[in-house]
């Protein structure tokens, strides 16, 4: 039988506020346990949650990103269940009125095609804090400098029909987030995660099949091995007779495998209510308005200005899109340049991408800047060195810091454009090589290469290679 | 009983302080002999606070010689025991609460200290304030100071029996469903319950939070009007405060009644209203009529549905608020817990009563799967219809007028097995909570010796119009000057 895979993503996003969602404690991550936790965090007796309007004010931000509705009446809302992280026996959330519905992200598939993936929802909700079972025998550790972190659950429509493209649209949401300043996507630090409902039907029916939600993955590469090993399994389980069950998952990363967690039974009945302690949000249009005034060129915006003004391919304007600073770096390196910018996409692109992988570095930190880059490429493009010197020019510019010219004088790599040098060591080569130059006479054009090859090694690879080759073709012929 | 105060209200007592006719510290003491005198008896209190409170008097006294007082200085005040002290345990009436101290101050709390008062200590009431007698708290009940044998309402039980036996001139009290008016009216003293969100809820322990409001028991309405000026006011705390601002209330008080119209809810005179009540509610109306208001019948029909409305809504709020009491950073845990679920199972069971049980029983079976559009869903529809009844009558009247309680104050223990007898003592209160509309209860004279209250309910933010009205009746009459013989 051909199965056909169903997957909907739960994205939790961490909003980038300096204080929680409902109290003035600060969100800075990494801190020792407890110390960026008030009483409102800790849920003491009488502490009362206020909203923090710049939570609100990102997630318009997000809305108005996918082309969603923004609720101009919002609720938050409790959802009811005891654990020890959750100090006061809720979760604020939003439930029936989530304050972003209906939006949509477009993915670009492998092959190049692309794929619409609506958004239902995206709500506000405070995050839980932590238990903490390393280092203390027989007792449990809570921490809550995360309780009340400020979140945006992003909820998509089960659009996705394989684990490519589900990597493919959470990377979309993570590229949409940072560029909207919302959200650091630290997945390390579990600012960006997910949860991914998986379920599989036999190829062209309608109904879709009975999901597992998998929990809690923070890494690209998880969701899709997570999603991969899931999939398997339900094939597996409904080939050999048996029935999936609807359950929450775990993905275990060491094992590449998922296991159950709690099943449909046991999970808890959450009582969702309006939080009587908060006023419902209530948003106008000029506020939406001013909001949307305020947004950034969006990925999308940019790749197709870049393949129109530009002129770079599609592929080249997403890779340049990925990052907002990516893109800014790449357009600071064409100004100053102000031409070629296809080369200097392959600049930006290869070496400096490269460069910036081997030294595991972001391109904010990069040893090159965009005015180096675009000193370096700038010679290129005036002729002063080849692009092949230039590369070695790029290496000594990320060691030393200087800037391409300094580097070109020490070493004395100005390209040789003096027709009579080159011609020089042309005939210095010929009479060198009598052999070759008869077998080339003779008919083999292939022995071309070898010439090139012997003049550049003479001039120190300085020969301006389309210099080199006319006058050696001249000269060869006799 | 200890010596009486040198005069029986806050206004009084601030006039004798300004003019030095006796100290704060003097007063304070006067007050703490009574409060100590009547504890045996009355149990009004859950928690005093003499050292603290001597203290503070002190410090008015000082500010006083230093020309820093304002006109509350000195004036000593008691508080419910729901709202947060950082310098004494809070208990909320219960057995999970017994040994918790604050961090904080509720802003209330704050803002009386800050307006000068002396606070005597904390006063008992029923556990989470759930109860109409006060006697669901952990540390017993309160007696009523006209009749020992009786119940003396509740939830704020402590804070109407403290100011009716005259051992606090004033004192904080909560309204979810009536536990400011029907405790007043049973113990023949003054209580107002705000409008919705004209008083901060920081720091006061939440029972039902749509419902909740903090106000006072006092002796007279003008004692009322100075003290909740003091009190009321945005406190970016609550984001359910309102931010309007407060008016003069004080200056509000001598207002004339001619031409101002009440109207009497039909509904609240049909049935159970015990006969000798409605003679004095009937006869107040009189005093009102003399004074020129203009009365008419006015209709709530849906106003009989707010108990079995209350009792969905408060329930299902109260089983969310309660939930952070599962002894893991504060409050009562149990001995050696073996698991999380056992801690959590034995902490709760040993730390609420069974009232607290009940409501939290109640309320998550309303918000479960499959219930909550039947229950939770449909009394919050019932809810609007109640608040519209309301805002229809207002179009054409000012204020409405009736009982505040269907009795007086029954006996301890004659209604504990019965809690629907009980819930139905809140009928003529709940609506005005469901509606977040401001209520008082004024002693309009007695029923077989004991006091009979008279329920004044008016529309959001109207506190001055009816502190207006009752204070002009308490003009004409003495019925709020009167004080149990047992304790003059």
């Amino acid at each position: 039988m051909q199965w056909e895979t169903v997957i909907g993503l739960e994205i939790h996003a961490q909003l980038a506020t300096r204080s929680k969602i409902f109290s003035s404690s600060a969100t800075a991550y990494g801190a020792a346990p407890n110390t960026q936790a008030n009483l409102v965090d800790l849920g003491y007796p009488g502490v009362l949650p206020v909203l923090n309007g710049e939570a609100v004010r990102m997630a318009v931000r997000f809305g108005l990103s996918i082309g969603a509705r923004i609720a101009r009446h919002s609720v938050f809302a409790r959802k009811n269940y005891f654990y020890p992280d959750l100090p006061k026996g809720y979760q604020i959330s939003q439930y029936e009125l989530p304050i972003v519905a209906e939006g949509a992200l477009e993915i670009v598939l492998d092959d190049g095609t692309r794929k619409r993936v609506g958004i239902t929802r995206a709500h506000l909700e405070e995050d839980a804090g932590k238990s903490l079972h390393e280092g203390l025998p027989g007792v449990s550790g809570i921490d809550l400098n995360r309780a009340g972190t400020p979140l945006i659950e992003i909820v998509s429509e089960p659009d996705m029909r394989s684990a490519q493209e589900a990597v493919a649209y959470m990377k979309k949401v993570h590229t949409l987030v940072r560029y909207l300043g919302i959200c650091d996507g630290n997945m390390q630090e579990g600012s960006f995660r997910c949860d991914a409902n998986v379920s599989v039907r036999p190829k062209g029916q309608e109904k879709f099949g009975t999901r597992a939600e998998i929990k809690n993955l923070n890494s690209f590469r998880f969701v899709e091995k997570a999603i991969n090993y899931e999939v398997e399994r339900q094939i597996e389980l409904l080939e050999s007779g048996g029935k999936v069950v609807q359950e929450t998952r775990l993905y275990d990363p060491d094992k590449g495998e998922t296991r159950s967690m709690r099943s449909k039974e046991e999970a808890n009945d959450y009582r969702y209510f309006p939080d009587p302690d908060l006023l419902p949000v209530v948003i106008d249009d000029s506020y939406i308005e001013t909001v949307r005034s305020q947004l950034p060129e969006l990925p999308d915006e940019k790749a197709a200005r870049f393949v129109r003004d530009y002129g770079l391919s599609e592929y080249d304007a997403g890779v340049l899109t990925a990052s907002r600073e990516f893109g800014a770096f790449y357009e600071d390196v064409v100004q100053r340049v102000g031409k070629e910018p296809k080369l200097c996409a392959n600049w930006v692109m290869g070496d400096l991408a490269a460069f910036l992988n081997k030294d595991n570095l972001e391109i904010g930190a990069s040893k090159v800047d965009a005015a180096a880059l675009a000193g370096l490429v700038t010679r290129i493009v005036d002729a002063t060195i080849s692009g092949k010197i230039a590369k070695d020019v790029f290496e000594a510019m990320w060691e030393s810091g200087e800037s391409a010219d300094a580097i070109i004088e020490q070493k004395g790599l100005r390209q040789i454009t003096d027709t009579s040098a080159i011609e020089r060591a042309i005939e210095d080569v010929m009479a060198k090589n009598p052999g070759q130059l008869a077998d080339y006479r003779s008919g083999k054009d292939k022995l071309f290469g070898f010439f090139v090859g012997q003049v550049m090694k003479a001039t120190g690879g300085k020969a301006n290679p389309a210099q080199l080759n006319e006058l050696l073709k001249k000269k060869l012929a006799g | 009983m200890a010596q009486s105060l040198p005069e029986p209200t806050v206004a009084a007592l601030a006039r004798g302080l300004a003019a030095g006719r006796y100290s704060a510290v003097e007063l304070t003491r006067a007050c703490l002999a009574r409060v100590e005198a009547a504890q045996p008896q009355l149990n009004a209190f859950i928690t005093i606070t003499a050292e603290a409170a001597l203290a503070a008097a002190a410090a008015a006294d000082a500010a006083r010689a230093a020309g820093r007082a304002g006109p509350l200085t000195g004036v000593p005040i008691a508080h419910k025991d729901i709202f947060c002290t950082s310098d004494v345990r809070t208990t909320c009436g219960s057995k999970m609460l017994a040994n918790f101290v604050s961090p904080y101050d509720a802003t209330i709390v704050s803002k009386l200290a800050a307006a000068g008062t002396v606070n005597l200590g904390k006063l008992n009431m029923d556990e989470f304030a759930m109860g109409s007698s006060n006697e669901t708290s952990h540390f017993g009940p309160v007696r009523n100071p006209w009749d020992t044998a009786r119940v003396p309402g509740g939830s704020s039980g402590g804070s109407a029996a403290a100011v009716a036996a005259r051992i606090a001139p004033a004192a904080t009290a909560t309204d979810t469903g009536g536990s400011i008016r029907q405790p007043a009216a049973l113990c023949g003293v003054t209580g107002i319950k705000p409008t919705y969100g004209r008083v901060s809820r920081y720091g006061m322990i939440a029972f039902a939070s749509s419902l909740d409001q903090a106000g006072l028991i006092t002796v007279s309405a003008e004692d009322a009007a100075l003290l909740l000026g003091a009190m009321a006011g945005f406190d970016p705390r609550d984001s359910t405060s309102v931010d309007s601002p407060v008016p003069d209330y004080a200056a509000a008080l001598d207002a004339p009644l001619a031409g101002l119209r009440i109207g009497l809810v039909r509904e609240f005179f049909e049935k159970g209203l015990d006969a000798e009540c409605e003679a004095r509610i009937r006869e107040a109306i009189a005093v009102y009529e003399k004074l020129g208001a203009r009365v008419q019948e006015v209709s709530c029909p849906n106003l009989p549905l707010s108990v079995p409305t209350y009792y969905v809504v408060a329930p299902a709020e109260c089983s969310s608020n309660l939930a952070r009491f599962d002894g893991v950073r504060f409050g009562h845990r149990c001995e050696s817990p073996r698991n999380l679920t056992d801690l959590y199972s034995r902490s709760r069971g040993e730390g609420f009563g069974a009232e607290v049980k009940r409501r939290i029983m109640t309320g998550t079976y309303v918000l479960s799967a499959g219930y909550y559009d039947a229950y939770y869903l449909k009394a919050q529809r019932v809810r609007q219809l109640i608040s519209a009844d309301f805002a229809r009558a207002f179009e054409s009247v000012d204020l409405l007028l009736g009982p505040t309680s269907p009795t007086t104050a029954f006996e301890i223990g004659a209604k504990v097995d019965d809690p629907i007898t009980m819930y139905l003592n809140d009928i003529y209160t709940i609506g005005a909570n469901l509606a977040g509309l401001p209520g008082m209860s004024i002693p309009v004279g007695f029923a077989g010796g004991l006091p009979v209250g008279l329920q004044l309910i008016g529309p959001h933010f109207s506190e001055a119009r009816m502190l207006n009205a009752a204070h002009r009746y308490q003009l004409e009459t003495d019925w709020h000057l009167r004080a149990p013989a047992a304790f003059a």
